[in-house]
């Protein structure tokens, strides 16, 4: 393992400390079998030196045998795994592959880009920090492309590596490249994703993964490598509240009785005031305890355990949680599922479900809608087969705490059991609670959200008015341009649902958020029908970034009168 | 904010999944096979139940034909941490004298190590075992799930693995249905090392170079541990300072010529090194696939 670093040699001690402290990215790689993902992959493993000589020299022999490049260096052999694979000639599941530079580790979950395998693509992302979708640039953004965007941006991955390969067969041309580029930002901003590096590549010459490619002269940003080592990993998890999903109760003797687990948000000391939850009692942390030596502090990610001070009731499947920043608990809720078994999907049938520690038996009440992930397209369903998402509402035989899983993945996402086969059917994320039983249901029809939106010659919005900005008059000026329109309080039941029938019907939704967060909405309905407005007195003029249009300190009038204008100029007012 | 180290998230997703298994199987145990890998495995437990005792017993399937230093190491850290240690010989096997020179590593292998890690399980009722097993070693293992099921026959079946989301793992099966369980599936051979150091944790003097009597047969440095070893004509034991980058039964595990005596001095070589961790194991040179096909009929 041949890391060309003199400090091994010259001094090992120095080199272990400071490779001891290297931090870790997870990653996903997401492509069709012809974009070259493989070759990707096994070009990482060859750059980052990670070859011995005696795999170097199976896969020469390798090459010249079963390898497709006239016998150079067939670098896709290296990943190209289970025997049965290499007779087809494809990749059948998720397989997770390693190499690390002196920088970082990386964790490379490898997942085919079959449509029929888009299980496989959202249990290869669940774990990743960052996504590789790769574009053949001979062909530019395809279905598929959108399809793995999709999906990426559903599981919450916010960084995208955009890998523009096979440059090198269009003759590493700056046109392709900044249509592809266009294209695929265009799309990508209709989905919420917004942190999006293009790089243009060969992965079999090798242009841009480590080096500089003198064929690219006109492309100024990092090699991927360079972006892998240097892109920043934490998101704000351990600035969030403290969740800790207890997994087991330790108790040796009377004299201790600890609660295991890993911590899923947030930061915890002793000291500090915490609440079991969904019981909801109170007590203070005592210990922070992982092996002989207590700890002072724990941060999200790490697996330790915690005493109390008071002798309260917890046990497996409850969360701790901050008492000031308590979880949300609830027994019926929103969710986004994926469906991963050949047996549909089947409303009304009981499942077992398993969020964080705890399972529970549960069913889906309703599929309000299903999204073509090809199209995003929503249309009523009344089933879920294998590899499609839908938007469905579930009822849980017991109350649980949970938060959205836009903001902790850990105490917001959840698998279903099916009870007879044990198998994993399905995966989701919770996005809110809802009251229990609801009646608030109407007839599906075969009118779409779009149809009703073009009689009215408008597209759907949802606009968010937060501080600063008065709802009523921003819905005053917009129905004076002949917009139809509708103002709800923030404090509205069942708000992301009642908001969304309401963009159903083709309408512009203002929300008068003057003090409310948009966390609990910002799951809940497309980013591509969802901008938020906020006065910012350090801007200089109004602009629209994504789903934020950021607006000068003014008066109430005029502030409104430029929310219009720049919403005109951006054609989502019609 | 702090950042965690690669080496603190591998940790907590070990224990994470270390705690899973203890809280949702019924009678788990640790297959401990005395490596490197297991020693970091055993020490994970250590400190995920803390201050309990980890809350099962740790088996070794023994062939009877690992090194003796081995066997001293086995016991010694057993007794240390107060676990209950379980070993289980293949009476067959034993019956039958299946050894690596009569029988040859695929069969000596079979009977051995696969058989009796069945015959174990069964006898025990295990419903979970775990093993110190890791994705970087063979391309077969790169797409194991950590959770991975064995039907009451044992069998794996690479198509249809249970889907592995976030950290939730399902352990749920039928009767006599198994899971084995890879807690350090995401680990590669450089951080047991780094941990190892980092940890101080304790492993087998055969992994530090030392004199030992040696013969080189088929290209590979095989040492005589004890006088079952049948010499061939010609061959004379030679003292070599050798240590071992792996470890097995020892006629079936190549030592490499080294003078590397402290852990500091095993990593720096291993990093300089050329050749990969198995190609000192013999059982993975008998064919093409030959881990993918082991491993659906049983072995670990």
């Amino acid at each position: 393992m041949a890391h060309i670093s003199d400090l091994i040699a010259q001094d090992i001690e120095a080199y272990l400390k400071q490779h001891e402290h290297k931090s870790l990215l997870r990653f996903i790689t997401c492509g069709s079998v012809d974009d070259g993902k493989s070759t990707l992959i096994g070009r990482l493993l060859y750059e980052s030196k990670m070859l011995f000589e005696d795999q170097l020299a199976a896969l020469e022999a390798d090459s010249k045998k079963v390898g497709t490049q006239g016998g150079d260096l067939d670098f896709a052999l290296l990943v190209d795994g289970l025997a049965a694979e290499r007779e087809q000639g494809i990749t059948i599941d998720v397989a997770y592959r390693f190499f690390s530079t002196d920088r970082r580790k990386f964790i490379v979950a490898d997942t085919p880009g079959h449509e029929q395998y888009t299980r496989n693509m959202v249990t290869g992302a669940s774990t990743a920090d960052l996504a590789i979708i790769l574009v053949d640039a001979r062909h530019g953004v395809q279905t598929q492309t959108r399809r793995h965007s999709y999906l990426v941006s559903l599981i919450g991955i916010k960084r995208v590596v955009v890998a523009i390969n096979k440059m090198d067969l269009v003759g590493f041309s700056k046109d392709v490249y900044d249509r592809i580029e266009k294209e695929y930002r265009a799309f990508a901003a209709q989905i919420g994703l917004t942190d999006i590096l293009c790089i243009p590549m060969s992965a079999l010459r090798g242009d841009n993964i480590t080096d500089k490619s003198d064929n690219t002269a006109w492309y100024a940003g990092p090699t991927l490598m360079e972006h892998l080592e240097t892109v920043q990993i934490e998101d704000d998890l351990q600035a969030r509240p403290f969740r800790l999903p207890v997994q087991w109760v330790n108790r040796p003797n009377l004299d201790f009785r600890g609660f295991s687990g890993q911590i899923a948000s947030g930061t915890v000391r002793p000291g500090d005031r915490v609440r079991v939850q969904p019981s909801g009692r109170d007590t203070t942390v005592e210990r922070i305890v992982l092996s002989t030596q207590d700890m002072q502090e724990a941060v999200a990610g790490q697996s330790v355990t915690v005493t109390f001070a008071d002798e309260i009731d917890c046990s497996r499947g409850d969360v701790i949680v901050a008492a000031d920043a308590p979880a949300l608990t609830g027994d019926s809720f929103d969710a986004t599922l994926v469906w991963m078994s050949d047996e549909a999907m089947a409303t009304g049938r009981s499942y077992l479900m398993k969020c964080g520690t705890r399972t529970v038996g549960t069913t889906v009440n309703a599929i309000e809608y299903r999204v073509n992930v090809n199209t995003l397209e929503r249309t009523a369903a009344q089933a879920l087969a294998l590899n499609e998402i839908g938007r469905v509402s579930l009822l849980t035989d017991r109350l649980i705490a949970f938060d959205p899983y836009e903001s902790v993945r850990d105490t917001g996402s959840f698998i279903l059991i099916d009870r007879l086969t044990n198998n994993t059917v399905g995966a989701g994320l919770l996005h809110a609670a809802r009251s229990r039983p609801r009646d608030l249901s109407w007839t599906r029809t075969d009118t779409s959200r779009a149809a009703r939106a073009a009689l009215k010659q408008q597209s759907p919005l949802l606009l968010w008015a937060g501080a600063g900005i008065d709802a009523n008059k921003l819905e005053q000026k917009l129905m004076s341009i002949g917009r139809h329109t509708i103002t709800l309080p923030a404090a509205t039941a069942d708000l992301p649902r009642v908001a969304g029938l309401l963009l159903d019907a083709g309408l512009i939704v203002v929300i008068d958020a003057e003090s409310a967060q948009p966390a609990a909405l910002a799951s809940a309905l497309p980013a591509a029908e969802r901008i938020e407005l906020a006065v910012d007195a350090a801007a200089p003029q109004a602009s629209l970034t994504g789903e934020r249009l950021s607006l000068p300190s003014a008066a109430a009038d005029e502030t409104v009168e430029q929310v219009v204008e720049v919403l005109r100029r951006a054609g989502r007012v019609g | 904010m702090s950042t965690l180290t690669h080496l603190q998230r591998l940790e907590a997703e070990s224990i994470h999944i270390m705690r899973e298994v203890v809280a949702e199987a019924e009678n788990p145990v640790m297959l401990y096979s005395v490596g490197k890998d297991s020693a970091v495995m055993l020490h994970l437990a250590a400190k995920a139940f803390y201050p309990s005792v980890p809350p099962f017993p740790l088996l070794h399937v023994d062939t009877t034909w690992k090194f003796k230093a081995m066997y001293e190491f086995r016991d010694a850290m057993a007794r240390k941490l107060g676990m209950d240690l379980l070993v289980h010989i293949n009476p067959d096997a034993k019956a039958r004298n299946i050894n690596p020179f009569d029988h040859g590593s695929a069969l000596h292998t079979d009977m051995w190590k696969t058989e009796g890690l069945k015959q174990a399980l069964d006898k025990y009722k295990f419903d979970a075992a775990f093993g110190g097993a890791r994705r970087d070693e063979e391309k077969s293992r790169a797409k194991e799930r950590i959770f991975s099921f064995r039907t009451a026959q044992h069998r794996w079946d690479p198509k249809s693995q249970r889907p592995e989301l976030w950290k939730l793992y399902n352990a749920r099966k039928h009767p006599g249905e198994s899971i084995r369980v890879f807690p350090i599936s995401n680990w590669t051979e450089l951080d047991i090392w780094q941990y190892i150091h980092l940890e101080n944790i304790p492993i087998v003097p055969l992994y530090f170079a030392a004199e030992r009597p040696v013969v080189r047969r088929d290209g590979t440095l095989i040492m005589v541990d004890d006088e079952r070893m049948p010499l061939r004509p010609g061959e004379t034991p030679e003292m070599k300072s050798v240590r071992f980058r792996t470890l097995g039964c020892y006629p079936l595990t190549g030592a490499v010529e080294s003078t590397a005596a402290t852990l500091t001095d095993i990593i720096q070589e291993m990093l300089l090194t050329t050749t990969s961790e198995r190609q000192g194991r013999v059982i993975d040179h008998d064919s093409a696939g030959s881990m993918e096909k082991k491993k659906q009929e049983g072995y670990f």
